[in-house]
């Protein structure tokens, strides 16, 4: 049984450099598995899914981009805030997209001046564009997506990214703009939302998923999972490992084991190894201060190995099979 | 363009220190660019340069450990700081909106800026347009200049998406100001009755109808009369991100542009040395911070793999073969970098370069920042903790 068998979108965000777009990607692999349809979309212009998924850059349609082990789809997209807000007039106002209004509208610069003196608007008009996903329904009447996953803006601004109608509310007091934030924002706050943060076991990281997590509940935003990236396993015996921390490690043991392996073990390598054994349990004990910290928030968790090498395809599905296996999805 | 530094390879950082005027510590987040700021002011402070160091948004800790505990925009004396080569340190942190409140008081007609302030747009534009960050960094940038208290001023740019943003900045701003839709709104404003009718395309009308009917007549004069007050100061604006641009090509600045060993931050310094040549900015070089090396390469990742495994078959030696993994996995990581790294070099080679010592913990004390800066100054990596006992083998 999945932990988010309710949840139709899964917001994804982390601190820059943790991986939350290769997280965001895996997660959406893992949920289309066995015949499921998944909306995967990124909304800062940064083409990072298009770089995963090692296809052209992706645009304001949604692209398949992939097929998830036991039949479904993945389907991505960029939301571009200039295209949401034409996609708004025309869904609310019938107007068309490439008519005289429109084309006034891109000619004279206005939606970049929009959402530069009222950058709420941007997020009302990004945020919009995936709550449509959400409740979009087939010719059947049977909803579009089995589940939409954001690659969302990261940790420090997510939770003013998702709390538009305050946002907007002092510009915007009355009016269709408010409605629509406020339609969101009831999708945002509902059981069938889910904010995952990514992070890594660093003090840095911990901190601000921490910090994150306290933003966002008091707005009444969900907040799904942790997940933890690049984990790596301690490789030193526990007792060794506050030896090593300590310089107390067993030198005479560690240069017996080196001849007995047949290495020349001259002092300068004792040392470095020493050295190198040092760093790894100073490591580990930070990692567990972290895991101890991210613990006390009482969240389901998850973990994903550090990779050997760069992402790719094929450690995608890895990652979403590891995501699978813990229950994520 | 710039001429081709003189030497490449190696990046003299104390020869960076010694003759800037300003340094601008730029790169992708996540990749230590404020401790590498601090740690750079600190060795300019402590070679006897009166420095100050602008950070946008330190770790609380960091923060501490500069004697910073507010947003206030004044730079404060850095306790601790050796002083005895004449030198000293102030470290600030940037008060966006403050900064933005600061420039609207100079520039505003007298009782236009409470109008300006009072504006809800006004005050969605001063604390999350996008760009205002940089912009405001850039402007500090420049009063902190204008002082003449320092002789060196070191900034760390704002978390942006992309380190572009930053350089980006002041002619945003500008375009922005001059844009065609603040032309239209103070349109009317301008010519006045009739003659508006005149000025205006039928697109324009048909556009202001849509605006009204989708945000309200209400906000379309918030816009406008906001638009009409900043109009009082375009002039102030434009100038001054002209004479921040200017500052960035003057003789004394340099970028220093920090990254981490790792894909994606390396891409993002790669764009940031292109855009710099194209807008002939000087740049000093390239920290790659956080590197794995091992001092022992000579025994390979492979080797150290294979006698763990005779260890382990063999059993009884588990520290060893332990140590042995640890060793391996360094080694691995190391050459990965490293092969990251070319990448870099082989399309920049003329870019000098310097690597950071990767610590097992955050930075977040003085004596933590010195020895980064020993380490930015090839004088050898930083150590957090003490050093390991030494190795007799005959006193086992």
């Amino acid at each position: 049984m999945a932990d988010f068998p309710d949840v139709r979108l899964h917001v994804v965000t982390g601190k820059g450099g943790t991986g939350k777009t290769t997280v965001a990607a895996s997660l959406a692999l893992a949920l289309a598995g066995g015949g499921r349809r998944v909306l995967l979309a990124e909304v800062e212009g940064r083409q990072g899914i298009a770089q995963l998924f090692d296809c052209p850059p992706l645009g304001y349609d949604e692209r398949k981009v992939a097929v998830a082990p036991g039949g479904g789809d993945v389907f991505a997209l960029s939301i571009d805030p200039e295209d949401a807000l034409l996609d708004y007039l025309h869904m609310f106002y019938k107007l068309s997209r490439t008519g005289v209004a429109a084309r006034a509208l891109r000619r004279m610069g206005a939606i970049e001046f929009a959402t530069t003196v009222a950058p709420g608007l941007r997020d009302v008009l990004l945020t919009g564009k995936v709550k449509e996903a959400v409740v979009r329904r087939d010719r059947k009447r049977l909803p579009a997506y089995d589940a939409v996953v954001l690659d969302a803006p990261p940790t420090g601004r997510i939770a003013r990214f998702l709390n538009i109608t305050s946002e907007v509310g002092g510009l915007a007091r009355a009016g269709p703009i408010k409605t629509q934030s406020d339609n969101v924002m009831a999708v945002l706050r509902s059981s069938a939302t889910a904010v995952h943060l990514c992070t890594l076991l660093e003090e840095m990281p911990v901190q601000e998923t921490i910090d994150g997590v306290r933003d966002l509940e008091p707005l009444g935003l969900p907040v799904g999972g942790v997940v933890v990236n690049a984990v790596r396993a301690p490789l030193l015996h526990p007792a060794d490992l506050r030896a090593a921390e300590t310089g107390a490690l067993d030198v005479g043991a560690l240069v017996a084991g080196l001849e007995k392996a047949g290495l020349d073990a001259p002092d300068a390598l004792v040392a470095t190894l020493i050295g190198e054994a040092a760093d790894h349990a100073t490591r580990v004990a930070l990692e567990e201060r972290g895991r101890d910290a991210l613990g006390e928030l009482h969240l389901p968790s998850y973990e994903l190995p550090l990779l050997p090498d760069a992402v790719d395809l094929s450690s995608l599905y890895e990652l979403a099979g590891l995501l699978k296996a813990q229950g994520m999805a | 363009m710039n001429p081709p530094p003189a030497s490449p390879g190696a990046f003299d950082i104390d020869a960076a220190l010694d003759s800037a005027a300003i340094l601008v510590c730029t790169g992708a987040g996540g990749v230590g660019k404020t401790t590498t700021a601090a740690s750079l002011a600190l060795r300019a402070a402590e070679r006897g340069r009166r420095t100050v160091v602008l950070t946008i948004d330190p770790a609380k800790r960091l923060a501490q450990s500069m004697g910073l505990s507010e947003l206030d925009n004044t730079p404060r004396r850095v306790a601790g700081t050796d002083t005895s080569a004449g030198g000293s340190l102030d470290a600030m942190m940037l008060d966006m909106k403050r900064t933005f409140d600061e420039i609207v008081l100079t520039h505003a007609e007298p009782g236009k800026a409470e109008a300006i302030f009072a504006n809800p747009f006004y005050q969605a534009l001063s604390s999350s347009f996008a760009g205002t960050q940089e912009y405001m960094a850039m402007e500090k940038l420049g009063q902190l200049k204008a002082t003449g208290d320092y002789d060196l001023v070191v900034v760390d740019t704002p978390p942006t998406r992309s380190a572009l943003d930053f350089l980006d900045a002041p002619e945003r701003m500008t375009t922005f100001l001059d844009g065609r839709m603040i032309r239209i709104l103070l349109a009317p404003a301008k010519a006045g009755g009739k003659a508006y009718l005149r000025v205006v395309s039928a697109g324009f009308t048909v556009f202001t109808g849509v605006l009204t009917k989708i945000i309200g007549a209400g906000v379309l004069q918030d816009v406008s009369q906001f638009v009409g007050a900043l109009e009082t100061m375009f002039g102030g604006f434009r100038e001054r991100a002209q004479a921040t641009y200017d500052l960035l090509k003057a003789p004394g600045t340099a970028f220093v542009v920090v990254a981490a060993p790792e894909r994606d931050a390396l891409r993002e310094a790669s764009y940031f040395v292109e855009r710099l040549a194209e807008e002939s900015m000087p740049l000093a070089g390239l920290v790659v911070n956080r590197v794995h090396r091992s001092a022992g390469e000579s025994l390979t990742a492979e080797r150290s793999h294979v006698a763990a495994e005779v260890l382990e078959e063999a059993g009884g030696h588990e520290l060893a073969a332990a140590v042995l993994r640890v060793h391996a996995e360094r080694v691995a990581l190391s050459a990965r970098e490293r092969r990251l790294q070319e990448r870099f070099t082989g399309a920049h080679p003329g870019v000098p370069v310097v690597e950071v010592a990767a610590l097992p913990g955050d930075v977040h004390d003085l004596a933590g920042l010195r020895a980064v800066g020993v380490d930015l100054a090839g004088g050898g990596p930083a150590t957090l903790r003490a050093p390991p006992q030494p190795h007799d083998p005959r006193g086992l």
